[in-house]
């Protein structure tokens, strides 16, 4: 297994570039980055950062022009084989034709397992989501956050090491957004499961994160790592301490750029430099 | 309590069905119109039961060419579907074609059939029936097997599944409905394709013959009778189809309607 010190994700040099009509786009540009077991990690930036570019090469769904993917000291194509990787995209992608349980026992039946312990696995990741009442429903019975749930509970079926969510409550309202906050940081933390998680909200990303990793577009690039060190378990009142709006106005800021336009305008090197910022942040 | 249900939900078309009757019926004797213009559905229904005994025979002649090349042409479009899908080249050479022969008015070459088959032998409208019923499948089983969200199969790649797994577990039931679509499609086009191939020519028990027979003799009422068992026919192999996708795609959007 992971020893203490291998970090889950490590990234070196990446850079993307697609072929897009006729032109090459500069996805990403000169990405370095290292989780460590345990973090959860949230990418955000404006639309064309990049952010669920990065996602897609942490889950090999994507390859990098150039550089390294590492997960759990493998190349990144060799973690996905190993199903390293629960997967939690913006809409739910649940099978319509499947019930809640058999849409959640959908990896563990892909990966072989026996059918004993699969209903086994099933019950506890449902009673995990609180959906246990549900099991026998069909997606389109369930509401919008109640299936995002049932696509939390598949992700987290085979165990993963590293759970990656792509903007998973874009789709969703404010409310049910806070609420599905609070339930993945229980999740979270009662699995142990590395998390990378890509939003486009601010306050979101300060709840959940131990470390918010802010990037700016064309090309690509991290502007900054900041790491929030808001006091766990975060609760709604966590929403009204000054330390978290003080961490929304740091990474307000550094989105908008006035960190991180210095740091870009003194050109090279930044990834040194956010490392080195990340720290003070 | 559910067939009352059934009724009842039935309630408007079964009234508008009996009210075009009974109009039907009354425009006739009150315009005088002759027998071999517009027969009386009374006059129909005589003819109907007066000649049951051949009207069965006839049809079910009919039935067994229309449900032999359903089943063949309906088969061997899956068939196609599943190796168009699975190549892209075979895909991009053979959609456009088959979209396009899809919209051929195939059942002109039934006399083609007829001399390549021979005039009597009942594959020869099942061929017909066979080209008519085999493009709609095709193309619905080949967009309901590659119209598959990118998210599902990223998921699918996610838990390191194979290939075969999805196709099993992903492209197969996100191919149901639409095969379904063409099915339907196709159960209408192949009595039509059968009693249209029979007008020109071969054997004389058919449904085909019996309409144009009768209507040379001028004994409309035959005629309407054997359009009337026709439609029969037609609405029966829908309700069927209908029926089987009912129970294989209970949770499809176009079922749930249904519940209300």
């Amino acid at each position: 297994m992971t020893t203490v010190s291998q970090p889950v994700v490590s990234i070196a040099g990446v850079s993307k570039i697609f072929d897009a009509g006729g032109g090459q786009t500069r996805a990403l540009d000169g990405i370095d980055l290292s989780i460590e077991r345990d973090e959860f990690v949230s990418l955000i930036g404006p639309s064309g950062c990049g952010k669920s570019t990065l996602l897609r090469l942490i889950g090999d769904l994507t390859a990098p022009t150039s550089g390294s993917v590492t997960i759990n000291g493998k190349p990144a194509r060799q973690a996905r084989l190993d199903r390293d990787y629960g997967i939690v995209f913006q809409a739910p992608v649940l099978f319509d034709w499947r019930t809640v349980q058999a849409n959640v026992a959908l990896p563990l039946e892909v990966k072989g397992t026996a059918a004993a312990d699969r209903e086994r696995r099933v019950e506890a990741m449902l009673e995990l989501v609180e959906l246990k009442d549900f099991a026998r429903h069909y997606p389109y019975q369930l509401s919008g956050g109640m299936q995002q749930r049932v696509s939390i509970a598949r992700a987290l079926a085979l165990e993963p090491s590293i759970l990656l969510m792509d903007e998973p409550f874009g789709a969703l309202d404010e409310m049910t957004r806070e609420r599905m906050n609070a339930e993945v940081q229980r999740i979270w933390q009662s699995t142990g499961t590395t998390v990378v998680f890509v939003t486009h909200s601010i306050p979101e990303a300060v709840f959940l994160s131990t470390k918010v990793v802010v990037m700016s577009p064309r090309p690509g690039r991290i502007v900054r790592v900041i790491d929030i060190d808001l006091p766990r378990p975060r609760t709604d009142d966590t929403r009204e301490t000054t330390r978290y709006f003080e961490l929304i106005t740091e990474v307000r800021e550094t989105l908008r750029g006035r960190r991180g336009e210095r740091a870009a305008r003194t050109g090279v090197a930044s990834a040194e430099r956010t490392a080195a910022e990340g720290g003070v942040g | 309590m559910r067939l009352v249900r059934a009724v009842r939900a039935q309630a408007p078309a079964i009234a508008v069905f009996v009210g075009v009757i009974l109009v039907w019926e009354a425009s006739v004797a009150a315009l005088n119109l002759q027998q071999f213009i517009l027969p009386r559905p009374s006059a129909i229904a005589t003819a109907f039961i007066a000649n049951w005994p051949r009207l069965q025979l006839v049809a079910g002649n009919t039935l067994y060419e229309a449900l032999g090349g359903l089943v063949i042409g309906v088969g061997a479009a899956v068939a196609t579907g599943f190796a168009v899908a699975r190549w892209a080249r075979v895909r991009e050479a053979v959609l456009p074609i088959a979209i396009g022969a899809s919209a051929v008015p195939i059942i002109a070459a039934a006399p083609i059939m007829s001399n390549w088959f021979g005039i009597l032998n009942p594959f020869a409208k099942m061929a017909i029936v066979i080209l008519l019923v085999f493009f709609p499948v095709l193309v619905n089983v080949v967009r309901g097997l590659s119209q598959v969200e990118e998210s599902a199969v990223e998921l699918m790649r996610a838990s390191a599944a194979s290939d075969g797994q999805i196709l099993r577990k992903l492209r197969i039931p996100n191919a149901l409905p639409y095969f379904f679509t063409g099915l339907k499609i196709s159960t209408t086009l192949s009595l039509i394709g059968a009693v249209v191939a029979e007008y020109f020519g071969g054997s004389n028990d058919v449904l085909g013959r019996v309409i144009v027979q009768s209507s040379s003799e001028l004994r409309f009422d035959i005629t309407w009778a054997a359009i009337t068992i026709t439609a029969m026919a037609g609405i029966a192999m829908y309700l069927v189809a209908l029926g089987i996708e009912r129970v294989v795609i209970p949770w499809h959007a176009s079922q749930r309607l249904v519940e209300t």
